[in-house]
C-alpha cells in the first residue's frame, strides 16, 4: 500500500492503495464515484472512460501510480448542474436503454468535442468506436453528439 | 369507454395511511436514495403521502408516486408501466415520480423481465390501478360536495363538478384513501389517451447522464466484502485442489472460501478480490466428458438426418409431395453458441443472517430466484427479501439466478454481507449461453406453387427448436416439422428472442431463396402464402396472418421495395415475434469495398404504442443487435473450454458498423399492446443475409457471416 494524492472533479483526495490499483477502482471503491463503470477491465469497451488532463482515458487500465499530478474528471464532474451540451443532447434524444455504458459514451464524446467542435459522421464513428453499447443505441448517441456539437 | 371488474384482493389495499410523521409512508431502504426523487419533482416533496393502492400514492400537494413493479433491464418498462397508470388516473406526467417496487407477489403479478411479456401481461392491471384510484378520488369529492360522482369530471389531477368548483387530487387524497374500493371501474377509450402514445423521456435519464448510483454494481453497504469467484475453466471439469497461499498475501484480501466446485476470494475492495483470484492456483480434473464445437457439429448434423422421428406437426404427406415436385430446394443453416454479454457484468448483494436474507441487485426473475434461494438455504420464502436495481442489460442472462445463489451461499459461509462481482472473463466463460443450433429446410415446388415444406431443427440441450405452428404453417398443404435435442454439459439458456433469434434468420433466408428459385418476388411469395393461411388455412396456426400481411405491406411500401436503385441491394424479412409482427427491408451498399447496411426500414404491429420514442429505441437496438450477432457473434469450445473471454477476442458490433439509418413505422390500431424488447431482433439477420446475397451473389448459411469470405459481386 502507498499513499497517492489525486485531484478529481476539482477536489483533492488522498488514498491509501496498492500502486497497481486501476484508477477505475480508486474512483469507485475509495472515492464512491460510481458513475464510471466497470465493463471489461482491459480497455476494450469504453464504459470506464474518464478525462485525465482533458484526454479520454480508460480508467480500468490506468494504474493509480501512473496518474502523477494530472487532474481527473468523471461523469459526476462533467458539469456543475448536468447542463453540458452532451447531457442536454442526451435528454433531447432520449438516448439510453439500460444506461450502463452511457457515462463512458458521454465522457468519450466530450473529449472528442473539445478537440473537434464539429466532427463529421465518420469522425464521430472513428472516435466512438472504442465504446460498446450492448443495447445498440449507437444511432442516438451519434445524433446526440451532432446536436451537442452544434451548441459547443 | 370500457367497464371492467376490479380484481383486487381487498387486503392488499392499504386503506388509510396519512403519514403521522409527515415522512414517506413506504421506505425502500437502499433504493430510496437512488429512486427518482420526490424532492426534485416540480411540485417538491409532499408533507404527507396517501396510499391509494399498491401501485400508487398521492401527496397532499398533488404529487403522485407510481410504482413500477417489473424489473428494468433497459426495455424502459420503468417509464412505460407508470405511464399507463398515470393515464387512467388522469394526472399530468410532470406530477409523477416513479419508484421501482420490490418483489411483492401479494401486490403485483408477474414481476419478470422476459419474453417481451411485461406490458402484455400487465396492461389491464395497470389501467385498473389508475382507474380505481381515480374513481375513489371522485367518490371522495362527490361526498364532500354532496353530489353524485357521475356528475364530476377529471383532468390532469383536478376534479371538477357541475358548478365549476374544483378539488385537486392532493386535496382529496386523504378522504379518498378511506373510500370503499369500487367493484367496477371505467377505462378510457384509447382515443382519449393523453399520455399513452406521447413521447415520454426515460424516468432515470438524469441519473444516467450524471452517473448516480443505481446499478447492482454500484451498491455499497456497511461492513460489506467484495467476492470474486474462481470457477472451473472448462465444462466438465471439477475442482481437485487449490493453493491460496499467494492469494492470502494480497493486500486487502480478507478470506478465501471454497464452496462446491468454486473458490470465492473475499476482499475489502473489488481490486483486492480480483487480484486475489488471479493469484489462486487450482488443479482441475475431469468430472464429465469435455466437449468441443467439432463434436457438437457432427452430432447435430447426424440429428438433422434422423429417420422416422416423431414430427411436431405433420400436414398432408411431404414425402409423396417431394417425389412429384418439379423442383426441390434443400438448405442447412448453422448457428453458434453466444454469450449474452450485458455491459454490466453479473453481480449481486447478499446478506444472510439468522433473522432474514437480504438480496439486492439486477435480476430479471426475482420471484423464481427467491424460491431457489429458499430451497438452497432451507428457509421459508417469507424470510427472503429481494430488491431490484436497474440492470445494465440482461438479454436473457439475468433470467437465471445462479449468481444470486452464489452470493447467498458465500454470505452464509462467510457470515458477512457480500457483493459478488463477476469479471468480464467470468461473465463470458461461466456459461448459460444461447445454445448452438442447426436447421435443415426442404421445399418442394410444383406447377409454380410451394406444395411441400419440411423443417428439421436441432440444438444443444432441450427439444423445442422449432415454431411449427407459426408461418409458414397453414399456407402449405404438405408440411412437416421435427425437432431433436443434443444433451451437453455446457450450460445454455434463453438469449434475447430465444430460438427465433436464429430460426427466424434461417427461415427468412430460406424463403428468399425459395422465392428466387420459383421466380417470384420475395414479398409477393410471403403475401401469397399468408393469403392462403388467412382464407383457407391448412390445420390451425398460432399467428394472425392478417396482422403479418399488414406489417409486410407497410414495410414494403415505406421502403419502396419494388423500386430499384443503382448500387443498392435490398433484402426482405418478416417474423411473428413475441406476439408482435415485424417486417423489414435492409439496404446494403458498397462502403470502401465492403458491403455495408446503410438503412433498415421496419414496420411493426405491436398494438397500441405506449411510448413511441422508447418503442423506436427498442426496435433500433434490436435490429442492430440482430445484425451485429449475425455478422460477428461466435462462441466455440475446445475440450469444454470457451474460446472467447473478453472483448479483445469476442466481437460485438460497434458504432461504425451499425446501419446509420433505421426507420420505424407502426401499424396503427387500438389492440392491446404487445412487447418490444425482443421482436425486432429475429428478422434482422434474415433481412441482412438477403440484402448481402443481392450485393455479393453469396448466400449466407452459417453465422457469423464474417467467417465467410465476403466479396461484392
Amino acid at each position: 500500500m502507498a499513499q497517492f494524492n489525486l485531484k478529481v472533479n476539482g477536489k483533492e483526495h488522498q488514498v491509501d492503495v496498492d500502486a497497481d490499483t486501476p484508477l477505475l477502482w480508486v474512483l469507485r471503491d475509495n472515492l464512491d464515484l460510481v458513475g464510471t463503470k466497470f465493463g471489461c477491465g482491459i480497455a476494450m469497451c469504453g464504459a470506464c472512460t474518464v478525462h485525465v488532463d482533458g484526454n479520454a482515458v480508460r480508467s480500468c487500465s490506468m494504474p493509480i501510480s501512473t496518474l502523477g499530478d494530472k487532474s481527473v474528471v468523471t461523469i459526476e464532474g462533467l458539469s456543475a448542474d448536468a447542463s453540458h451540451p452532451l447531457q442536454n443532447a442526451w435528454r433531447e434524444h432520449d438516448v439510453p436503454q439500460c444506461g450502463y455504458c452511457q457515462a463512458g459514451q458521454i465522457m468519450n464524446a466530450a473529449a472528442l468535442l473539445t478537440k473537434n467542435a464539429s466532427p463529421t459522421d465518420e469522425e464521430i464513428e472513428s472516435a466512438m468506436n472504442g465504446n460498446i453499447c450492448r443495447c445498440a443505441t449507437y444511432n442516438r448517441i451519434k445524433a446526440a453528439i451532432k446536436t451537442a456539437s452544434a451548441s459547443v | 369507454m370500457t367497464l371492467i371488474k376490479t380484481s383486487y384482493n381487498r387486503r392488499s389495499f392499504l386503506k388509510v395511511s396519512a403519514a403521522g410523521s409527515g415522512g414517506l409512508v413506504i421506505g425502500f431502504n437502499w433504493l430510496v436514495s437512488c429512486s427518482p426523487s420526490a424532492e426534485t419533482a416540480i411540485k417538491g416533496a409532499p408533507k404527507e403521502w396517501f396510499n391509494v393502492n399498491a401501485y400508487l400514492k398521492i401527496g397532499e400537494n398533488g404529487l403522485v408516486t407510481i410504482m413500477s413493479p417489473n424489473p428494468e433491464v433497459g426495455q424502459n418498462i420503468k417509464t412505460s408501466m407508470p405511464m399507463i397508470v398515470a393515464e387512467e388516473l388522469d394526472v399530468a406526467w410532470k406530477d409523477v415520480v416513479v419508484e421501482q417496487a420490490p418483489l411483492d407477489t401479494e401486490k403485483f403479478v408477474r414481476q419478470v423481465a422476459g419474453g417481451s411479456q411485461s406490458l402484455r401481461s400487465s396492461w389491464k392491471g395497470l389501467r385498473m390501478a389508475g382507474a380505481t384510484a381515480r374513481k375513489m378520488l371522485m367518490e371522495a369529492a362527490a361526498k364532500q360536495w354532496q353530489v353524485d360522482a357521475s356528475t364530476l369530471t377529471t383532468s390532469e389531477g383536478v376534479i371538477k363538478n357541475a358548478k365549476g368548483e374544483t378539488l385537486t387530487y392532493g386535496q382529496i387524497a386523504s378522504a379518498a384513501a378511506s373510500v370503499t374500493v369500487p367493484e367496477e371501474v371505467e377505462l378510457k377509450d384509447p382515443s382519449a389517451f393523453k399520455i399513452i402514445g406521447t413521447d415520454t423521456k426515460n424516468v432515470d435519464i438524469e441519473k444516467i447522464i450524471t452517473g448516480k448510483p443505481q446499478y447492482g454494481m454500484d451498491l455499497k453497504k456497511e461492513g460489506m466484502k467484495v467476492a470474486v469467484v474462481l470457477r472451473p475453466p472448462s465444462f466438465g471439469a471439477k475442482l481437485k485442489s487449490f493453493d491460496d497461499s499467494e492469494t492470502r498475501k494480497v493486500t486487502g484480501v480478507s478470506d478465501v472460501i471454497q464452496f462446491g466446485n468454486k473458490v470465492a476470494v473475499l476482499g475489502n475492495t473489488t481490486w483486492a478480490a480480483m487480484k486475489g483470484k488471479k493469484a489462486l492456483k487450482a488443479e482441475w480434473e475431469e468430472d464429465t466428458p469435455a466437449e468441443s464445437t467439432e463434436y457438437h457439429d457432427k452430432q447435430m448434423m447426424a440429428l438433422l438426418n434422423t429417420k422416422n422421428g416423431e414430427p411436431r406437426r405433420n400436414d398432408g404427406d411431404v414425402d409423396a409431395a417431394f417425389k412429384t415436385a418439379d423442383k426441390v430446394i434443400e438448405k442447412t443453416f448453422e448457428g453458434p453458441f453466444l454469450p449474452h454479454n450485458p455491459m454490466e457484468p453479473m453481480n449481486f448483494y447478499g446478506h444472510v443472517t439468522a433473522a432474514k436474507v437480504d438480496l439486492i441487485g439486477p435480476i430479471q426473475t426475482p420471484e423464481r430466484t427467491r424460491r431457489q434461494v429458499a430451497e438452497l438455504l432451507g428457509r421459508p420464502e417469507t424470510e427472503i427479501f429481494i430488491d431490484m436495481t436497474r440492470m445494465g442489460g440482461g438479454f436473457g442472462r439475468r433470467l437465471y439466478g445462479d449468481f444470486v445463489l452464489e452470493v447467498a451461499e458465500i454470505s452464509k459461509l462467510a457470515n458477512t454481507p457480500i457483493k459478488l462481482v463477476y469479471t468480464r472473463e467470468d461473465d463470458m466463460t461461466a456459461g448459460i449461453y444461447r445454445p448452438a443450433s442447426k436447421y435443415k429446410f426442404k421445399a418442394g415446388v410444383k406447377d409454380g406453387k410451394l406444395v411441400a415444406y419440411h423443417l428439421v431443427g436441432t440444438g444443444i440441450n432441450g427439444n423445442g427448436w422449432t415454431r411449427e405452428n407459426w408461418f409458414p404453417a397453414g399456407s402449405i398443404p404438405n408440411y412437416r416439422v421435427e425437432s431433436y435435442g443434443l444433451d451437453s454439459n455446457i450450460t445454455t439458456g434463453a438469449w434475447r428472442a430465444p430460438i427465433t433469434n436464429f430460426l427466424a434468420y434461417a427461415e427468412q433466408s430460406f424463403i428468399d431463396e425459395v422465392a428466387e428459385e420459383m421466380g417470384v418476388d420475395a414479398v409477393q411469395l410471403r403475401l401469397d402464402l399468408l393469403e392462403k393461411a388467412k382464407s383457407d388455412p391448412v390445420g390451425t396456426v398460432d399467428y394472425e396472418p392478417e396482422k403479418m400481411i399488414g406489417a409486410i405491406k407497410l414495410a414494403a411500401e415505406k421502403a419502396n421495395w419494388s423500386a430499384t436503385e443503382d448500387g443498392v441491394s435490398k433484402g426482405f424479412s418478416a417474423y411473428y415475434s413475441h406476439n408482435s409482427y415485424v417486417a423489414m427491408v435492409a439496404e446494403v451498399v458498397n462502403k470502401k469495398g465492403q458491403p455495408s447496411t446503410r438503412k433498415v426500414t421496419c414496420a411493426v404491429d405491436c398494438g397500441i404504442v405506449i411510448n413511441p420514442i422508447a418503442a423506436k429505441n427498442q426496435i433500433e437496438g434490436g435490429i442492430i443487435d440482430g445484425i451485429g450477432h449475425a455478422m460477428y457473434g461466435d462462441m466455440t469450445f475446445v475440450n469444454g473450454a470457451p474460446q472467447a473471454s473478453n472483448f479483445n477476442n469476442y466481437r460485438l458490433i460497434r458504432m461504425g458498423e451499425a446501419p446509420p439509418v433505421i426507420e420505424c413505422h407502426f401499424v396503427k390500431n387500438t389492440n392491446d399492446p404487445t412487447g418490444l424488447g425482443e421482436p425486432s431482433l429475429p428478422p434482422a439477420g434474415g433481412a441482412l443475409a438477403n440484402a448481402m446475397y443481392k450485393a455479393t451473389g453469396q448466400r449466407f448459411y452459417k453465422q457469423p457471416f464474417m467467417q465467410q469470405q465476403i466479396k461484392l459481386g
